[in-house]
């Protein structure tokens, strides 16, 4: 089973997420924030994460520049899910190493659409 | 299953062949309450004797209007679209070499995106194609959709089903919260309205139809009739691409599925050999590279050349 890494500083957030993905026959964790995920990667790293900018702590581009210098931190596929919604940002984002990136409010077809693009599902 | 809803049905089939199950109740109901609502209507019946009645053209239009309009996003279902990338067009390409010109179809467009994606993909061929006219055709039974489909103007939420990142930003500006097709996608697409039980001989010939998912909406002798004439619009190597779940069986048609590609058919006397004419089917391949590659730092991958490019193209 796949392993999908949900980051978001909302636990709301975090729940809908995870509802989606877990439909998707994925095995969820949560991060409240970068460096909670990054505490997580080091442990074991996820096959996807869904990752929040905005958050407390650490964001997630800091977490994003982070992950990809770990070992094997080039493997996990990154889609930003995110309220930051303009073309600078969503480049900045694919600069830095996400797979995708998804301005929110997003549904469960956006989701899953994202990852069949990625070949994720 | 209510009188009415029976009678509507009932009326739709009689007036555009449109045929609805019972199992479709709800559905029926949920699309045409609204104009219900709209008219001060006291309900279903109501609407269904001022149907009956004839007496007003518009209330009719809107009424098949409404049971016509499909949801549609970019890129739906994702197989159509790797088919045209990976077969159709490499395999019209080098058919089509010296007369250099290509026209497709999309039948029953909606709001734009399949005709769109379309246009996207061919875009990505564009530095094979020098020379080339490329004409796309999407239609419509319904002015609205296609009134939308024209400005080329999406939702974030549209935008985000099924459109990779980068081909969003490459192939859109962003208009506050909405994004726009930019100029040279959409100049590739006309939208005219039209009824397929109407005659459409028209529109000329083509190398590519898509009619996905509509003509389960219609009895069997109107979707005969509608794939007959497709056929004949058809170039004698061209394609015809339905939804997924459709086929043919049942149906008299001079089409016969493609042997390696679900949901396409070609012309029966058309149809490649699995493996054995590798002229006619171009062995499936990648979408062609994007412009030279440039030099990156180590450790930047897939995206962070597409978001390169973009930044260097502006």
């Amino acid at each position: 089973m796949k392993k999908a890494l949900v980051v978001d500083d909302s636990a709301f957030i975090r729940k809908i997420a995870r509802q989606i993905l877990e439909k998707m026959d994925f095995e969820v964790t949560e991060g409240k924030d970068g460096a909670h995920a990054l505490e997580q990667c080091e442990t074991e790293l996820p096959d996807l994460v869904l990752l929040d900018w905005n958050m407390p702590v650490m964001s997630g581009l800091d977490f994003l520049y982070s992950l990809r210098k770990m070992p094997g931190g080039d493997a996990p596929q990154v889609v930003f899910c995110t309220t930051e919604n303009t073309r600078e940002k969503i480049l900045t984002a694919l600069e830095a190493g996400a797979t995708e990136y998804i301005m929110k409010p997003f549904d469960q077809e956006i989701v899953r659409t994202k990852l069949e693009q990625i070949g994720m599902v | 299953m209510s009188q009415a809803f029976t009678t509507l049905c009932d009326y739709l089939r009689r007036t555009s062949g449109l045929v609805m199950e019972p199992s479709k109740q709800y559905l029926v109901e949920s699309r045409v309450m609204p104009i219900v609502r709209r008219e001060r209507l006291s309900g279903l019946e109501e609407l269904v004797q001022l149907l009956q009645r004839g007496q007003s053209p518009k209330l009719a239009k809107d009424v098949v209007e409404a049971m016509t309009i499909n949801e549609t996003y970019f890129f739906r279902d994702k197989t159509p679209f790797d088919q045209f990338r990976s077969t159709m067009l490499p395999a019209l390409l080098a058919a089509r070499q010296n007369e250099k010109r290509l026209r497709i179809w999309s039948a029953a467009a909606s709001t734009g995106q399949e005709a769109y994606s379309l246009a996207m993909i061919i875009d990505e061929f564009a530095s094979r194609m020098p020379g080339w006219k490329v004409e796309i055709v999407a239609t419509d039974l319904a002015d609205t959709v296609l009134d939308k489909a024209r400005k080329g103007v999406y939702s974030q939420f549209e935008v985000q089903r099924g459109l990779p990142t980068p081909m969003l930003l490459r192939h859109f500006n962003q208009m506050g919260e909405s994004w726009q097709i930019s100029d040279h996608i959409r100049s590739k697409v006309t939208f005219r309205q039209l009824n397929l039980l109407s005659d459409f001989d028209i529109l000329g010939r083509f190398d590519v139809i898509y009619c996905r998912n509509v003509l389960i909406y219609f009895d069997t002798a109107r979707k005969a009739d509608i794939l007959g004439r497709m056929t004949r619009s058809l170039a004698p190597d061209g394609y015809i691409t339905l939804g997924a779940s459709e086929s043919l069986i049942g149906l008299k048609t001079d089409l016969v599925a493609h042997p390696e590609q679900r949901g396409v058919f070609m012309r029966a006397a058309s149809t490649p050999k699995p493996m054995e004419n590798a002229a006619r089917m171009a062995p499936p391949m990648a979408a062609p590279s994007a412009p030279a590659p440039i030099t990156l730092p180590p450790g930047f991958g897939t995206s962070q050349i597409a978001a390169a490019r973009l930044r260097t193209a502006g």
